[in-house]
């Protein structure tokens, strides 16, 4: 009788509890005070909330899209919470790799945070994962802006939580903050034109009007100053400055969690603004894609790939190679196809997966050896062969070697890209992975056929880091390995957005 | 899941067998008396299949969906069986090879080397037994990757480098040349199956046809077929067992079997016969025999010379299946097997004499012949089977392939083959000339010296292989009834 009222109760509420959780779970991390119940707390909310998205996902995938109304004012006066095919497919992705991360944290946050405040620590952690999940599931504009503040600033306060052990994670959270902050301020003023052309914040309602009325300049200003927010947000080149250092010196943890959510979440939020909300019906709007998101996704993937070759601190590597496949999500998004925005999607999750995991896998080394400088680390694949066997498997799959999930993303953009009869894309994604395998390799080379330094001393890694990093590593290998129930989500985001357009293929 | 056990199991075995490698890693002995052991047992595995095929029975397995309509699937086909016999089997040599080599030249980390030549083997079985293109490219890759740490196995600056080249090129030219041709295969036909009389007819314009081809023929970087052969050369950094076995048999057949399969099962003979667009690759084919052979006898390196004596074999292969008859197919798969045989003579030879004397250049082995008799008997004959001479086995394939370049009316590869054959005479036949009849360096001996074999190990596996370059010349029809199944167009010639 109570077990079925509260199932009830969470089938009804479905959509708001899943941000409601981490979002409560916070100030009670804050109340609690002790490391290792605030620990427990924040562990039990990320895995709660990752069991409602599944749930949210299943229900979605079964009966449709789903509308709640918060505090029951109905839309589009009151705000909506709207779960559809696009944000139940993302939802999972973030609360996922929450649930890996927090375990992760356990092992490896002592290094950075004082015991005392830890506590701190996983509030600022389930604030930021309460924000990600709050941007995706709202409908409505404006909230999108409050949440996706909530998230920032609490990965503000991460990054510089690496400040313990290294304080140029200071500097580069400050940097973080004062372009995050440049980015939110032109997302809101986007956000603001648009109501002065509508008169309304709610997304379904937006799209409806914005689909009859000509698109005048105003719109198009709205358009303008929320691409260039999110793309931030999202480190579109030339707009990735802050993404390297925050990377390079936030804790392992942190890094892992940002790397495989925070992106990935906005270019969510870009994708639901040009499909939904502005329909790129305006040709202005489908030229700037075409014209400027796609030059610069390319540019990107190249120019992040190639500096990437040359860094020689390996967290700032990856993050550099972050930087480039945000391009290859970009170029999806921009070829206006079912095909393309379905194989960004899958990009979005199997990146996420891939490069999460192996961000874990870095931060061991970096813990066991206290360095992350490639020259430092010569040989080291003969004193920590599985943790290198861990990079390698991650690194494969940035090349896009078959059997990853990297492949299948490949595999997926190409298609497109062929399908869309731009032949000059697929040979720039291919001739592209060739970068990845430079940086790679430079990695595989030092670590396993440098001369080894005898003098080295290796800290054990503890088994609490050990187990969500191959954990979240197998769940990226079985993505690459089968595939089919995230192109098949992906496929269906894509056709609800598109529904004009037929014919999804593989 | 499967109808045959032997069909897992030969993939498997190799793969458990590296497991065991890797868990005797501080017991040398037992270590690689479980390599041989895996060796034979594997080969056994592949052997079981054969009866069955021969039959008509097609033995497969299918593990799951991959992609729509494209499974991680195997099917055992003759071509396929044939390159899968070959590989386990030369296997089994290249291991007793092995020990001897890497004992006599205490190379370090043998465990590793053990370890990654298991999941070499493994990959080699997997792309033989592919059902489909996309199984295959997922071993093709395998191979690709198991293969660099044997291929930078010293560790020095120099092995490294030619790793890179050779990683770069075989990956590069797959990721950016096969990838997208096998998914343009898929957009077009929407499966990736081998099937008998290829995939695309129906599918794809005839004008796109030469193209197509062109990134499956450059895509296939193991096939090196120039201009993308350099990898080839720069993997003999190796020792020696992993250029005998890898880059002699597994590897580089692995490339020209694949181009075969793409010939046949992809495009079909028939199609590429009607739309003429293979015509490019005949020549470009041809044209890759005959630089390389130019460039072998430029190269006083014996390993060098062996490799691009190499190069130009495979496009033998290459050609072969451009030509689009049925003599070709037929000419081409029988290259694979004896220029195998032949070719692992001639670099289990060439480590032989670097145990022994620690000499690599050819212009060095002068007189070397009388104090290593075994050793450069065993290399002449090998030498006389890649020109195709009888009574060795190499006589065959050349013979067929010949009799396909009348078949297909190029007359102009007829002159072609026969001059790489010349070629080959002047370049592989003088090494143990020079051994046999030239005065030791520094001496004016002229009969036989006191001999100075390399160790047991090293000399008894080449002369075996030699020997069987002989009996494959009196019983190529075993060969000729298996690949005789091999479906292409005519069905006589």
């Amino acid at each position: 009788m109570i077990a079925g009222a509260t199932a009830g109760f969470i089938a009804k509420h479905l959509p708001v509890l899943v941000v409601l959780v981490p979002l409560m779970a916070a100030p009670a991390c804050l109340i609690t005070g002790n490391r290792h119940a605030t620990w427990a707390i924040a562990t039990l909310a990320s895995w709660t909330s990752f069991a409602l998205t599944v749930a949210l996902f299943i229900r979605v995938a079964g009966q449709g899209p789903l509308s709640y109304s918060l505090g029951g004012w109905a839309a589009p006066f009151g705000i909506e919470y709207r779960a559809d095919a696009l944000n139940a497919f993302i939802l999972p992705l973030i609360a996922g790799i929450a649930s890996f991360a927090l375990p992760y944290a356990r092992g490896s946050i002592g290094r950075d945070v004082e015991p005392r405040q830890q506590n701190l620590f996983y509030s600022a952690l389930l604030l930021c994962l309460a924000g990600l999940l709050g941007v995706t599931i709202t409908g409505d504009v404006f909230n999108i802006f409050v949440f996706l503040e909530i998230s920032s600033l609490a990965s503000y306060v991460l990054v510089a939580a690496g400040g313990g052990r290294d304080r140029r994670a200071f500097k580069a959270a400050f940097d973080y903050l004062i372009m995050g902050t440049i980015g939110a301020s032109f997302f809101v003023i986007g956000i603001g034109f648009l109501y002065m052309a509508t008169g309304t914040l709610n997304i379904a309602d937006l799209a409806h009007r914005l689909a009859t009325a000509p698109a005048d300049r105003t719109v198009r200003m709205a358009y303008g100053f929320i691409l260039v927010g999110i793309g931030l947000k999202l480190a579109m080149m030339p707009l990735h400055q802050w993404l390297p250092n925050a990377y390079s010196y936030a804790p392992p943890a942190v890094t892992a969690f940002l790397a495989a959510t925070a992106t990935k979440v906005s270019l969510y939020v870009l994708i639901r603004f040009l499909y939904t909300v502005f329909g790129l019906d305006d040709p202005f709007e489908a030229q700037t894609l075409k014209l400027l998101v796609m030059p610069l996704g390319i540019i990107g993937i190249f120019a992040a790939s190639t500096v990437a070759i040359f860094q020689n601190d390996i967290r700032r590597m990856f993050a550099w190679s972050s930087i480039a496949q945000a391009g290859y999500m970009l170029t999806g998004i921009a070829l206006m196809t079912p095909q393309g925005l379905a194989a960004s999607l899958v990009n979005i999750v199997n990146h996420g997966l891939t490069k999460g995991a192996l961000f874990m896998a870095v931060g061991m080394l970096t813990l066991a050896t206290g360095t992350s400088r490639l020259s430092d680390l010569r040989g080291i694949g003969r004193t920590m062969p599985w943790t290198m066997a861990a990079i390698l498997a991650g690194g494969l799959g940035l090349i896009g070697v078959p059997l990853t999930a990297g492949f299948i993303s490949k595999w997926a953009l190409v298609s497109a890209a062929l399908d869309a009869g731009q032949w000059w894309l697929a040979g720039a994604v291919l001739l592209s992975s060739l970068l990845a395998l430079g940086y790679v390799w430079r990695i595989v080379e030092t670590a396993c056929f440098g001369k080894a330094d005898e003098t080295r001393v290796i800290e054990p890694v503890p088994l609490a880091m050990v187990i969500p990093a191959w954990g979240l590593l197998a769940v990226s290998l079985y993505a690459g390995v089968q595939p089919a129930l995230i192109m098949e989500g992906a496929n269906a985001a894509a056709r609800s957005l598109l529904p004009h357009l037929t014919g999804v293929g593989g | 899941m499967t109808d045959h056990i032997a069909l897992p199991l030969s993939i498997l075995i190799p793969l458990i067998i590296g497991l065991f490698v890797h868990m005797f890693g501080d017991r040398p002995n037992q270590r690689d008396a479980v390599s041989l052991i895996g060796g034979i047992v594997t080969f056994i595995m592949v052997g079981w299949l054969l009866p069955e095929v021969m039959a008509g029975a097609r033995p497969s397995a299918s593990l799951f969906e991959m992609l729509p309509n494209v499974s991680l699937a195997f099917r055992v086909e003759p071509l396929g069986l044939m390159f899968a016999l070959i590989a386990s089997g030369l296997w089994v040599l290249t291991t007793l090879y092995a020990i001897g080599y890497m004992r006599a030249n205490g190379e370090t980390d043998q465990t590793r080397f053990y370890l990654f030549f298991a999941i070499a083997i493994s990959s080699a079985i997997g792309i033989a037994f592919s059902a489909n293109l996309l199984t295959l490219f997922i071993f093709y890759e395998a191979l690709t990757l198991s293969t660099y740490p044997l291929v930078a196995h010293k560790g020095t600056d120099e092995a490294r480098k030619g790793a890179r080249t050779y990683l770069v090129i075989l990956l590069g030219t797959s990721i950016c040349f096969l990838l997208p041709a096998i998914i343009w295969t898929y957009g077009a036909t929407g499966t990736l199956d081998f099937e008998p009389g290829g995939i695309v007819r129906g599918h794809l314009p005839p004008a796109f046809a030469p193209l197509l081809l062109a990134l499956f023929a450059f895509g296939i970087g193991k096939a090196a077929l120039m201009p993308f052969h350099r990898w080839l050369p720069a993997a003999m950094v190796a020792p020696t067992p992993v250029s005998a076995l890898l880059h002699a048999v597994a590897v580089v057949k692995a490339g020209v079997f694949t181009m075969l399969k793409v010939g046949v099962y992809i495009f079909g003979t028939d199609y590429l016969a009607e739309t003429g667009a293979s015509v490019w690759l005949v020549w470009l084919a041809g044209f890759t025999i005959l630089a390389a052979s130019i460039i072998a006898m430029t190269k006083d390196d014996l390993k060098a010379r062996l490799a691009y004596s190499t190069v130009s074999q495979l496009s033998y292969v290459t050609l072969g299946m451009a030509l689009a008859v049925q003599s070709g197919v037929m000419g081409g798969a029988m290259q694979i097997a004896m220029h195998a045989l032949g070719k692992i003579t001639l670099f289990m030879c060439a480590g032989g004499i670097y145990v022994a004397t620690h000499k690599t250049k050819v212009s060095e082995l002068d007189g070397l012949g009388r104090r290593m008799p075994f050793t450069f008997a065993a290399f002449a004959i090998g030498a006389l089977s890649i020109i195709g001479i009888p009574p060795t086995g190499g006589a065959w394939s050349k013979f067929y392939l010949m009799l396909a370049t009348l078949d297909a009316h190029q007359q102009v590869l007829l002159i072609v083959l026969m001059a790489s054959s010349l070629l080959n005479v002047i370049y592989l036949l003088s090494i143990p000339a020079r051994a046999f009849f030239l005065p030791e360096a520094g001496t004016a001996l002229r009969g036989f010296g006191t001999l100075k074999e390399a160790p047991l190990l090293c000399v008894l596996p080449p002369c075996l292989t030699a020997i069987g370059t002989i009996v494959l010349f009196f019983h190529a029809d075993r060969i000729y009834w298996l690949i005789a199944l091999i479906p292409t167009a005519g069905g006589h010639f």
